[in-house]
């Protein structure tokens, strides 16, 4: 399978299959319209009829000898022989765990998929019991991975901060014994940061996820205080110190664009501005008769909107400086194993989320939805059978993505989105999907660019 | 080539052989937590 796009002026191949990418001239672009496997060793005569009228009939040839040898050499119409390892899918260890420390906040944002912090279940905060037990749950489940990751979530898990710290006291305490390293996250709306807690979320997380969404006018319509007051002036001060005392640790200023900003590129820049260079701003993702819901019909404008970014990125970059835009990020050679990208989030799977009350969900966007509450930490128990079908939930078990080219990039999306979204877990939500793919088709032309790869490929030799 | 410009070669199939070993962050743990991509994870091996 071949996708083929033009972008910028760039004509895009990409070998599913093979993960190879290749700029093309015209003339191969249109090519590769009426020409698949099985190839013969000269261009068929049709082919060469019909291109003729656009093109020399030598060049046609030497195109088509081009192709085949990209072809021979396994980087175009590459086999797809991936479904013998997703058949083995099997149960793995649990090695991620994501901790609703706070089933509370102190935002009223309108979009909060967790219904203003308490999931549908009533304000709650975990208690340092619950949470050891987490601890004690990921040890026990994590057979021989070392590196066990555990993201503090809300809710606002600031608003429990001292759970928070004992937790990670507690889990380090354990790590030598287990031989397993612990990484910490969090995801914060900032509104609770002081000196103390950012020292702490600085020197313990491997990551920080801090939420705003661009603009202060943006933010401030949709992440309101109780009060009805936008938190924009509250959280921007505290943002920039912790990023400013964070050193080279990962960090993430995170928003979120709905159909009030579809012009969000202009959020993006704006949090440049204000001196942030690690940004992720991420549709909505809600139900449609929501009023700020994206639909289909705002697809075209998505789509110019990132093509809009991606120039916006390398003008930018033209000055001498550079952000990273978590979306637009793609290590086209060292990226995961293919094996991760037949199963993905690995939600459910390898990847779990605990609520206050202990019960274990397939991840933090299925909690409250009873049907798949997999456990309870408390209680001892854990549904294995679960466990085993979301390990079988991979591309080749999600009719939608088998076709699909963007297969080994987004690995089959959200489950949960699938499910609240699209019906099933298995069965893709177009939205998501299509806002993936416009992402990869502007990150591989931007990493072209980035790599000073001219669109012309006779002038990149 | 002339036509064609092989920008990544990357064989994801050699990739498949030796993968698996789930080193690498769990992709919903890293900025999202709404809206999966893979692709941009490092591999950890």
């Amino acid at each position: 399978m071949i996708h083929k796009y033009k972008l910028c002026g760039y004509n895009v191949v990409l070998d599913v299959n093979s993960g190879g990418v290749h700029i093309v001239d015209d003339l191969t672009y249109d090519l590769l319209t009426d020409v698949k496997p099985p190839f013969s060793e000269k261009c068929p005569e049709e082919v060469v009829e019909k291109l003729s009228k656009a093109y020399k009939t030598d060049d046609i040839i030497s195109c088509y000898e081009e192709v085949l040898e990209a072809y021979k050499e396994g980087v175009l119409f590459s086999e797809d022989d991936y479904e013998q390892y997703a058949n083995v899918a099997v149960a793995s260890p649990i090695k991620a765990m994501c901790l609703n420390i706070a089933h509370d906040c102190n935002l009223r944002c309108e979009y909060c998929f967790a219904s203003t912090g308490d999931f549908g279940e009533g304000r709650k905060l975990m208690t340092y019991e619950t949470g050891k037990k987490a601890i004690d749950f990921l040890l026990t489940h994590s057979a021989n991975r070392e590196n066990l990751e555990l993201d503090f979530f809300g809710g606002e898990p600031l608003m429990n901060f001292d759970v928070v710290k004992q937790i990670v006291e507690y889990a380090r305490s354990r790590e030598e014994e287990y031989g397993k390293k612990f990484r910490f996250t969090i995801t914060t709306n900032g509104m609770l940061l002081d000196d103390d807690k950012i020292d702490f979320i600085n020197k313990e997380m491997s990551n920080v996820v801090l939420s705003i969404d661009g603009r202060k006018e943006v933010n401030d319509r949709m992440r309101k205080r109780v009060d009805g007051n936008g938190c924009y002036d509250r959280i921007i001060p505290k943002y920039r110190k912790l990023v400013d005392k964070r050193g080279d640790k990962e960090y993430y200023v995170r928003g979120t664009y709905t159909k009030y900003n579809l012009d969000f590129s202009e959020d993006v820049f704006s949090l440049v501005d204000a001196g942030f260079d690690q940004i992720s701003v991420e549709p909505v993702v809600t139900d449609p008769c929501d009023p700020y819901a994206l639909t289909e019909k705002d697809l075209p404008v998505i789509f110019k909107e990132y093509e809009k970014l991606m120039k916006r990125i390398l003008d930018y970059e033209k000055t001498g400086k550079r952000f990273n835009f978590f979306h637009f990020m793609l290590d086209l050679d060292q990226g995961p194993c293919a094996i991760k990208r037949l199963r993905g989030c690995g939600c459910g799977n390898d990847y779990v989320a605990i609520t206050p009350d202990g019960d274990i969900y397939p991840c933090h966007q299925f909690v409250g939805e009873e049907a798949y509450k997999m456990g309870n930490i408390d209680e001892g128990t854990f549904n294995y059978e679960m466990k085993s079908d979301f390990a079988k939930m991979h591309i080749y078990t999600k009719p939608d993505c088998c076709d699909c080219w963007a297969k080994f990039y987004c690995s089959g999306g959200c489950n949960a989105n699938n499910y609240q979204y699209a019906g099933d877990t298995r069965k893709a939500h177009v939205m998501s999907c299509e806002i993936e793919k416009k992402r990869l088709e502007c990150a591989i032309v931007l990493k072209a660019i980035r790599m000073g790869e001219s669109a012309d490929p006779s002038e990149n030799e | 080539m002339k036509h064609i410009k092989t920008i990544n070669k990357a064989n994801l199939k050699a990739t498949a052989a030796k993968g698996g070993c789930g080193k690498c962050q769990a992709s919903c743990q890293s900025a999202c937590k709404t809206s999966c991509t893979v692709a941009n994870q490092k591999c950890e091996r």
